[in-house]
């Protein structure tokens, strides 16, 4: 019993302890580092900054109703003066908060990294599967794996510039951008460990699909899938994590709207908040991190049968 | 035919032709009130951009102060990385306009740099731009400035002062860099015009032999460096020195790591800075949108210039803004409001350095264009010779006033602006009188630019190549 209260005690006591010390140990750091913008923020500062930004957030919200209406009433005057006008509404053409670059990076991120999945998951199957398939590719997996995504940027903004070509698009082609390098660095750690997943699936099982007769299909649906279900999900946390460290950085050298974007212009402004407000964007950014990747967990243990592996 | 008949027929005769007179009448009435009365924007979704710079008030005002809305169009503006980044985005189409360095639609509409036909129907300021050098140099430059009674240095300051510094990094093998923004800018011409007023070499550029760095034969060695980026550049000792628009030369008095030595204003007076430029091919597509685009611009000009500078406060409040210029209050307002800090604490009056509407600032004169067209031929970017008449077909390509023209009259027609405001429409020949107000005193006339070019002691003259 004692011991019981002693071991929660510590989960609760000694993260906190660890918090206390974190912050006590920054503020004074802070307080002794000058840069030419002022001293580095502390605690206090970025604390202050959050304020602001959602005070701006709120400000904004407040004008954006205001467009609206503007933009009724414009529309209402024009058909009476002009009856063949067929009146279109526009999305508010003001500044992007910071709220909105955080739902803008987060919808990036689940967009790319969903593509990465489909097509990562069956690919990873077949390799898997077959081992002429996992000979072919190795060497094409482990060349493509260890490049940054910076390296990537220039060939999918020119590819994409090139092919996606419409007048009026539908999805802006930052947005594209971004996504498809996402994409393309978080492909191979899910590609290989479902792949290694797949390719150590316990003989007994693949046995006892021989034995029944299982169709390729039927195979794959009831004996390969659950089997590997734990590597898959693996594949996917540290592709995960890939993919918003990936994008971050996609955001800040290409100008796309995002979490990136906006600590690259606090950057450039060069404001005495900027580095408040570029500190307070980091927090943000490790703090959806780890959600993205305690998510993952969390759906990692929903799924799968083999509790160990979702347990780190 | 009975006579009842006939005469019916001639009085139906005379019906008819009444009824077509009378619409002949309206047509021609509706006529003229549709040519004064602007049609509707064709395209009404725009967006524009921009370098974090003070200069770029005009678009930010016109935009909060609904007159881009009250011409029925929606813009969104986005700030851009680089000069390079926005021309690009201008040419192939995700940007719909910007706002440009003076010598970037030239450069781009003869080839230097990326080809393509751009053009600006409105020019957005005068002046705002200043020389920066770093604390050491300035220490090192200070000696050989004249002094006045009180000890503050004599303005403006020339480069003569700068010239021993660099003669003395030149003897000890060490190249004397120093920061401009993008070689067509008018930041580069003027660092150029002033170096060499004062004796010191910017170099040549040979597009022929594939040089664009623009430094052969050079004292000093000049180097592209984004706006923002200019203070942390100089801080780091990559750059000694540099020429850019504000905010980022007050920034460096403000973090104390350099000294500004002369503001644009006093190496020419009230210079064209600044334009806002749209491809040809924009222009042409959707003409409503262009004429209405430049009269909100121009408004927003006016309301930046209105009861001497009035609204200029209220303008830099926008302007620190994050998604504009996002640089401190104080540091925007230092030179916006009027005034310009030098040396920290010697805050100098200057009331005309950011002009956006005084002096037909928005006017887009052939002029304008024809002396940057002159400093591209005297450092080389144009390699070879070009008659006077090449130079007015070059400005006219590129500087439209009749676009300016029609925007002015319109506002003037719907009491928005007053006709005495802008330069008479009727006689006005593009080309500004004879300007002798420059630092080494040499005179400009527009209409002569070869003859402008034999004047100068450093710079390629007729007939010389690199």
């Amino acid at each position: 019993m004692i011991r019981n209260i002693f071991t929660t005690l510590q989960a609760l006591v000694i993260p906190l302890i660890g918090m206390i010390v974190f912050i006590m140990l920054w503020s004074m750091a802070a307080s002794n580092i000058n840069t030419s913008l002022g001293k580095f923020p502390g605690p206090q500062a970025v604390l202050t900054q959050f304020s602001a930004l959602y005070t701006e957030h709120k400000a904004e919200r407040v004008k954006e109703k205001a467009f609206i209406q503007r933009q009724v009433e414009r529309n209402a005057k024009r058909v009476a003066a002009d009856p063949d006008y067929v009146p279109k509404m526009r999305a508010y053409t003001g500044k992007e908060t910071f709220l909105d670059q955080i739902i803008t990076s987060l919808v990036t991120v689940s967009c790319g990294f969903l593509l990465a999945a489909l097509i990562a998951v069956p690919l990873g199957i077949s390799i898997g599967l077959s081992k002429t398939l996992n000979t072919a590719f190795n060497p094409i997996i482990q060349i493509f794996k260890p490049v940054s995504p910076l390296a990537w940027l220039p060939l999918v903004t020119m590819v994409v510039s090139a092919l996606y070509a419409t007048p009026d698009p539908v999805v802006p082609k930052s947005f594209l951008n971004s996504m498809i390098t996402v994409t393309l660095c978080c492909l191979w750690p899910m590609v290989i460990n479902t792949s290694v997943g797949v390719a150590s699936i316990n003989i007994d099982l693949v046995n006892v699909s021989r034995v029944l007769r299982l169709p390729a299909l039927k195979h794959v649906q009831k004996i390969v899938l659950p089997a590997s279900i734990p590597m898959i999900f693996t594949g996917m946390r540290l592709s995960l994590g890939i993919a918003w460290m990936v994008l971050i950085a996609a955001e800040m050298l290409a100008q796309n709207p995002g979490l990136g974007k906006f600590v690259w212009d606090e950057f450039q402004n060069g404001s005495s908040d900027s580095l408040s407000r570029i500190l307070a964007a980091v927090f943000v950014i490790g703090f959806i991190g780890f959600l993205l990747d305690q998510g993952m967990r969390q759906i990692q243990r929903l799924l799968s049968w083999d509790k160990s592996t979702a347990s780190r | 035919m009975s006579y009842a008949r006939m005469r019916e027929c001639t009085i139906n005769r005379a019906y008819h032709l009444l009824i077509g007179l009378m619409l002949i009448a309206v047509s021609v009435i509706s006529q003229t009130v549709y040519a004064e009365e602007l049609g509707y924007p064709e395209k009404e979704e725009l967006k524009f951009g921009f370098i974090k710079l003070t200069d770029m008030a005009p678009i930010a005002i016109a935009y909060e102060n609904g007159y881009f809305e009250d011409e029925g169009l929606y813009v969104t503006i986005e700030a851009q990385a680089n000069w390079k980044v926005l021309l690009d985005g201008v040419i192939d189409g995700q940007l719909d306009g910007a706002h440009m360095l003076a010598g970037q639609p030239l450069a781009a509409t003869i080839g230097f740099g990326t080809k393509a036909h751009i053009i600006t129907p409105f020019s957005m300021d005068l002046n705002g731009n200043g020389i920066t050098v770093s604390n050491d140099i300035w220490q090192q430059m200070k000696e050989y400035i004249p002094k006045m009674e009180d000890g503050r240095p004599v303005h403006p300051i020339k480069a003569d002062a700068l010239k021993p510094v660099v003669e003395k990094y030149k003897e000890n093998g060490k190249p004397f860099n120093m920061g401009m923004v993008f070689p067509v800018s008018t930041h580069n011409y003027e660092l150029r015009y002033w170096l060499a007023a004062g004796g010191i070499h910017p170099g040549y550029y040979a597009p022929l032999k594939g040089d664009i760095s623009g430094q052969i034969d050079a004292d000093a060695l000049l180097s592209v460096t984004p706006p923002p980026q200019m203070p942390a550049t100089l801080e780091a000792g990559t750059i000694y020195g540099y020429c850019v628009g504000e905010p980022w030369n007050q920034q460096a008095v403000f973090k104390g790591i350099g000294v500004p030595v002369i503001t644009d204003y006093e190496i020419w007076k009230n210079n064209p800075e600044k334009v806002f430029g749209i491809t040809a091919e924009f222009a042409e597509k959707y003409p409503n949108t262009t004429v209405r685009l430049t009269r909100a611009l121009i408004r927003a000009a006016m309301w930046l210039d209105e009861n001497d500078n009035a609204n200029r406060p209220a303008a830099v409040k926008i302007l620190s803004q994050s998604n504009y210029v996002g640089a401190d209050y104080d540091v925007i307002a230092n030179s916006m409001t009027g005034t310009f800090e030098y040396e920290k604490g010697d805050k100098r009056e200057v009331p005309d350095f950011n002009v956006f509407f005084r002096y037909n600032a928005t006017y887009p004169y052939y002029s304008d264009a024809i002396w940057y067209l002159s400093q591209m031929r005297r450092w080389g970017q144009i390699a070879a010779d070009k008659s006077d008449d090449w130079y007015k077909e070059t400005a006219a390509e590129v500087y439209r006033p009749d676009i300016y023209t029609t925007a002015a009259k319109s506002l003037i027609a719907e009491g928005l602006a007053k006709a005495e405001d802008f330069p008479d429409f009727a006689t006005e020949s593009g080309f500004k009188p004879p300007q002798p107000e420059f630092i080494d005193g040499i005179t400009f006339d527009g209409s002569k630019p070869n003859e402008y070019l034999e004047k100068f002691p450093i710079g390629l003259k007729q007939g010389d190549e690199v």
